[in-house]
């Protein structure tokens, strides 16, 4: 196989099942499901569907949540960086980055809702004293109807998530000559970055945007934690039809499927409409010129925002670990009656049973995916076959159609090709997701890569083999290994893929604690979010740790 | 020679394929031995996952077959994964070889030929069981026809905490009591099983005439019969846990509010779970059980195989073993699961017999006595039907 081919045979194995997802999501959806006798076309499960009375509200919940919480993320980390980049307060945030990012979803929304439910941590610490409360209040904070909760569960997620990739474009963007340039102008810092940086920086992050966008309608385990269920979200619905014993509820859910869909592309086209708005605004604002000192309430304003954002994923997790170890511990109290290892040591032999498949799992998946990433970036050093923005959106299709949408379709497509459920259909699976953020990760710092390196190495000999590598990848051990942690977390972090192209034979960490999460038993949870965590997070460390050692002599390369 | 070789190799897939006949137990054994047997079970449950990690053991040491549990967030994602492999001609091999089912999920498997049998009456420890006093033979009153084995029978209680109430007599007393109390209890929500299960208690409570409810639901007059179902609802919602805007998802999730004192009542399934769950610190121990006057719900878990399992012997051989007095009585001590057995404990040798009489049932347990008989469960169409009511008046209306 040549490195010509590694371009389109990546986009093969990315858009393959998807495709074919879809195509098993939509045949039921209007009315075709053989194995229940259901062959004639037909509108009949939109028909139904319509009759729902919870459909208004779920679609809303869905849209509302996920336009929410993408624009709230990118609004803080917007302010955060144009009002603190460059700023100690900043460099503390780039430290807590890497465990801010590998706190699994659901884990993260556990810990938020233990701290601001009316029996959580946030009113055990008050009561009775200041409240006067001996029982917890009989308030809806988590699961309230508007999605509030859910949205700030997203948020806290998405901040981290969306500041790694502005920082990574920032790189690219020629950010502080632009800014210092403004800045002599006589614009203040965050108008500065703003009128001068941040349209550069978005067109690098728009794609990531738009995942968080599409990821937040369509999330289950988070909504499922913290968002409504008189009626859920639409996600959440489709699940519960899908989960339903009555057959022909399929077809009901393949059409809510669709909808989702549709949802999720309508609330694309509002997003453009809105970037389009923005982008006029704001020529308006660079070209009136004022220079106003209005940055102040906007910097405390995200500072605090995203600094809380950190606090509720740190302190959830710091909940986490006292429920691991927690024995009886009932409201008001603040601390628990008595510690106990009985926790981990009743569940310990079962989390040793799936780390060899997690860790394998992810693997074997981010080792594929780093040899496709590198192969269509080297196919685009070498012979200028780089991806127009359209075959970058195709990357990120996988990213952008709901799980839900798709997965099923999957599992009855492998299933008619006779391939089993097995460890490789996993790791197949696994591939579509990880290489997307694999690809994102490393592509920057990859074509950042200073060429004359390159021009020099063949001068001295080398083929482009050789210079790949003895030169480039040295060079760039350090963004491949995040490319590797980002990798590794997100396929520890797989849940449905895991569970619907595995046959339910494969068990990860998550699908367990996802399992066990349906349950309720908090100990229970807090165990198995620690170990999945903590499997997220050691790549990040190693990611961070090993170049030191590698090149403990060589100072100039321990940064890529 | 070459037609005899020919003869021979048509006759291998034969071999490999055919069925196992539980009636021949020893060559079930036989068959038995060296499978791995993937068993789906709802994993939301630590001392589930726990018993069933002890089933393992103990099918491994005396049969030597392995036992994989498949743990489910939704015993539907099994139902769900024998349907595909269906529609995709995986006609043998399947993933799933024994499925934790009952009601609902047994009915549509079984009318969708989604199931191998009949094998439950054939297995030898079938002649324990407690075939005339326990509901073994019906599942939701759909005949199980030996397509499913039980392995352990359920009751619907009421958990309370003696801190904050007495027990309530009916469902009147449960009314009055959540008026004066309101924000303290709540229910899993529908289509939740024990939701829906609470559903039907409070139907047995509000009727009168409770006949109608064993029969399909459209032989008799729905809106009717459940008037007064609505009417009660009507009433109790807005003096529910969250005034009825949000409900719990699960069953413990709903005990985890009752230990977070956020509620003072929440129903069961399982006489035990209360006993059990204080000794594992995830309920106060001033929790106590009680029954309602005039019984209460009770029905029975069972095993199935998928018809196109890959371990059927192995399955069987499980399935037999959860019927064994050892696995019974280890099922019904709360310090490990305290589900109610389905043998007759009475016809037992008096060996088997006492490893029954030294169990401690817990704090919070009725005694058999307390308990009383168990009310049958309605008809699954009388389920579906009142579920989607519900979920259109209080499921969708924020």
């Amino acid at each position: 196989m040549t490195l010509r081919a590694v371009p389109t045979l990546t986009l093969a194995l990315l858009l393959g099942p998807v495709l074919a997802g879809l195509l098993g999501t939509l045949a039921p959806a209007f009315g075709i499901l053989p194995v229940i006798g259901r062959v004639e076309p037909g509108l009949t499960a939109f028909a139904a569907l319509l009759e729902w009375p919870g459909l208004g509200a779920a679609a809303r919940l869905s849209l509302v949540t996920g336009l929410g919480s993408a624009f709230l993320s990118l609004a803080i980390v917007t302010g955060l960086v144009a009002c603190w980049s460059g700023t100690r307060s900043f460099a503390a945030f780039r430290r807590v980055l890497s465990p801010l990012l590998s706190v699994p979803h659901a884990a993260a929304a556990f810990g938020l809702a233990f701290l601001i439910a009316p029996s959580g941590l946030i009113v055990r610490a008050l009561s009775p004293w200041a409240t006067g409360w001996t029982q917890p209040p009989d308030a809806l904070i988590v699961q309230d109807p508007w999605g509030l909760s859910l949205m700030a569960g997203l948020v806290v997620k998405e901040v981290p998530f969306l500041l790694l990739m502005t920082l990574a474009a920032l790189g690219q963007a020629d950010a502080t000559r632009a800014e210092t340039v403004a800045r002599s102008l006589g614009h203040d810092r965050p108008a500065a970055w703003l009128k001068a940086v941040f349209p550069r920086v978005y067109a690098q992050i728009r794609l990531p945007v738009l995942v968080v966008l599409a990821f937040s309608m369509t999330v289950v385990d988070v909504a499922l934690i913290l968002g409504p269920n008189t009626p859920p979200t639409l996600a959440v619905q489709i699940l519960r039809w899908m989960n339903d014993p009555d057959l022909a509820m399929r077809l009901h859910a393949a059409a809510a499927a669709t909808v989702q869909l549709a949802l999720v592309l309508g609330a694309l086209g509002l997003w453009w409409l809105g970037e389009r708005g923005v982008a006029r605004l704001g020529r308006a604002w660079v070209w009136s010129g004022a220079r106003r000192a209005g940055g102040r309430a906007t910097a405390t304003l995200s500072l605090a925002l995203a600094g809380l954002a950190a606090a509720v994923v740190l302190g959830g997790f710091a909940v986490l670990a006292i429920w691991s170890v927690a024995g009886f511990w009932r409201f008001p109290n603040l601390w628990p009656d008595t510690l106990t290892w009985a926790n981990w040591m009743r569940h310990w032999p079962g989390v040793a049973d799936v780390l060899a498949p997690t860790i394998g799992i992810a693997a074997l998946a981010t080792a594929l995916a780093l040899v496709l990433a590198i192969g269509c970036l080297e196919a685009e050093h070498r012979h200028g076959l780089r991806l127009r923005a359209r075959g970058q959106w195709l990357l990120y299709l996988p990213l952008l159609v709901p799980q839900v949408a798709f997965l099923p379709g999957v599992q009855t497509g492998m299933l008619m090709l006779g391939a089993r459920g097995g460890l490789g259909a996993v790791v197949a699976a696994h591939v579509v997701f990880v290489f997307p953020y694999v690809f994102l990760s490393l592509g920057d710092p990859f074509r950042a890569w200073d060429t004359r390196q390159a021009t020099m190495a063949h001068s001295l000999g080398a083929g482009p083999g050789r210079v790949l590598w003895a030169v480039r990848l040295p060079m760039l051990l350090a963004p491949v290994l995040t490319a590797v942690a980002v990798g590794m977390a997100v396929s520890v972090g797989q849940y449905l893929p895991t569970l619907l192209v595995g046959g339910g034979r494969v068990q990860t960490v998550t699908t367990e604690a996802v399992a066990l999460a349906a349950g309720g038993d908090r100990r229970a949870i807090a165990v198995w979010a620690l170990v999945q965590t903590a499997l997220a997070l050691l790549p990040f460390a190693l990611a961070l740790f090993l170049p030191r050692l590698v090149w403990r002599n060589r100072r100039g390369m321990v940064h890529g | 020679m070459l037609k005899r070789m020919i003869a021979a190799l048509a006759m291998v897939p034969a071999l490999v394929w055919a069925e196992p006949d539980p009636a021949d137990w020893d060559s079930v054994l036989n068959d038995a031995r060296g499978q791995t047997v993937y068993w789906n079970a709802w994993g939301g449950s630590t001392t589930t996952n726990d018993f069933i990690a002890w089933v393992g053991d103990q099918v491994a040491k005396q049969y030597g077959v392995t036992l994989e549990h498949v743990k489910l967030s939704n015993t539907a994602d099994a139902v769900a994964r024998v349907l595909a492999e269906k529609q995709a001609g995986q006609d043998q091999g399947g993933a799933i070889d024994l499925i934790w089912i009952n009601g609902p999920n047994f009915a549509a498997m079984k009318e969708q030929g989604l199931l191998f049998g009949p094998f439950a009456e054939q297995l030898p420890n079938w002649a324990l069981v407690d075939v005339a006093g326990k509901p073994v033979r019906a599942d939701f009153t759909v005949p199980t026809d030996g397509m499913e084995s039980p392995w352990a029978t359920a009751q619907v209680v009421f958990m309370y905490d003696s801190a904050d109430m007495q027990p309530l007599a009916d469902m009147d007393a449960l009314l009055a009591w959540a008026q004066d109390n309101p924000g303290r209890f709540t229910y899993p929500q529908p289509p939740d099983f024990l939701g829906t299960t609470f559903l039907k208690q409070a139907l047995y409570g509000v009727l009168d005439d409770t006949a109608p409810l064993l029969a399909p639901v459209d032989q008799a007059d729905y809106d009717a019969v459940t008037a007064p179902l609505w009417a009660f609802l009507d009433q109790l919602t807005p003096n529910l846990w969250r005034q009825g805007r949000a409900y719990p998802q699960t069953g413990p999730r709903q005990i985890q509010l009752l230990a977070d004192d956020e509620i003072s009542l929440a129903i069961s399934f399982s006489p035990g779970e209360a006993s059990t769950a204080i000794a594992n610190f995830q309920l106060p121990d001033t929790v106590r059980t009680f029954v309602p006057q005039g019984g209460s719900i009770g029905n029975a878990s069972f095993v199935a195989i998928p018809y196109n399992a890959s371990a059927k012997a192995g399955a069987m051989v499980v399935a037999n073993f959860l019927l064994s007095p050892q696995a019974q009585a280890r099922a019904l001590d709360p310090a490990h699961l305290g589900y109610g057995t389905v043998l007759d404990v009475a016809a037992l040798p008096d060996e088997q017999r006492a490893l029954f009489d030294g169990i401690d049932l817990g704090i919070a347990t009725l005694s058999p006595e307390e308990l009383g008989p168990a009310l049958p469960e309605p008809h699954p169409t009388w389920m579906t039907r009142i579920e989607s009511d519900w979920i259109d008046r209080y499921g969708t209306a924020q």
